[in-house]
């Protein structure tokens, strides 16, 4: 299993993300964004947290220019499973890889805590080792937070099982800390290999660190 | 030639931040103030004298990367 982490400048959870990943087994290698290719060899690639391009003009806007998003676009389109993390996922959504944008969050509070997520849909490769109705415990870290999509959008995501996550309590009663539409923290494309999330599971690998839920999350990616 | 370009989000979009400052406003008791968003500016200076074609080229710029258009509407204004 070889995992490739993307980094660009001002990326700061490609080291956290390795390191999750080699926790559980798989072969890891950071990508800079300058490369215009993508190993061949790869099963997974992640676009980990931070601050891209010090999220001028819009998170993820510039980031989505750079060299190596032509060939992460071609990835996706050809099937590879991509994973979008915080940054990662706004540079996602930028890209149009997947569907929405994140605004501002509602209360413009930089929000950073544990929060809890209950497990929406787990038909796809991401989620597959959790329950429908699984709540798991994992850390937010962002000020564009907000999920926006149109309500045309939203249906399409309800038809076809692309809501990953939403935020709730521990008890898995909607509890929505940013303003995002239907309290959505994650979701992935029609396809389900492009998958994009808020909260950072790879922070959550460790119970001495507060929760290892993070490991049922990104173990699904290594048993595919 | 100069295009500026405003940056807004789109009608029906919460603007958080123009919340924030409406709700600043009303606690200087500024009381006219009905509504408030914020937006952004850009401004290019373009070596194109064409004005037909300085407009095509920075519509394209605001579809491609100056605004995302799933949630932020553009105008553009030449001098």
């Amino acid at each position: 299993m070889k995992v490739v982490v993307l980094q660009f400048p001002g990326t700061n959870c490609e080291y956290d993300t390795v390191h999750a990943f080699k926790t559980l087994g798989a072969d890891v290698e950071i990508l800079w964004h300058k490369s215009e290719t993508i190993p061949n060899d790869t099963d997974l690639l992640v676009v980990a947290g931070g601050f891209s391009y010090g999220d001028y003009l819009r998170s993820g806007a510039i980031a989505r220019f750079s060299p190596v998003m032509k060939a992460v676009s071609s990835y996706a389109q050809d099937g590879g499973k991509v994973l979008g993390i915080c940054n990662g996922f706004q540079v996602l959504t930028e890209a149009r890889l997947l569907p929405g944008a994140l605004k501002r969050n509602e209360h413009l509070h930089f929000l950073s805590k544990y929060h809890h997520l209950k497990v929406i849909n787990n038909d796809n490769t991401f989620l597959e080792k959790l329950d429908k109705g699984d709540v798991v415990n994992i850390p937010i870290a962002h000020h564009d937070g907000n999920y926006f999509i149109d309500e045309a959008g939203l249906k399409e995501l309800e038809e076809n099982n692309q809501i990953l996550l939403k935020y709730t309590d521990a008890e898995g009663n909607i509890s929505n800390p940013n303003g995002s539409v239907d309290s959505i923290a994650g979701v992935c494309n029609k396809e389900k290999n492009v998958f994009g999330l808020m909260p950072h599971p790879e922070r959550a690998m460790e119970l001495i660190l507060g929760s290892d839920d993070g490991v049922k999350m990104l173990q699904g990616f290594l048993d595919a | 030639m100069k295009a500026i370009v405003n940056i807004s989000l789109k009608a029906g979009v919460l603007d958080s931040q123009g919340k924030a400052v409406h709700h600043a406003l009303d606690s200087l008791h500024f009381n006219s103030v009905e509504d408030v968003r914020v937006g952004k500016q850009i401004v290019l200076q373009l070596n194109e004298t064409d004005k037909e074609k300085a407009m095509a080229e920075v519509t394209k710029m605001c579809e491609e990367l100056l605004a995302n258009t799933v949630i932020e509407d553009y105008e553009i204004e030449l001098v």
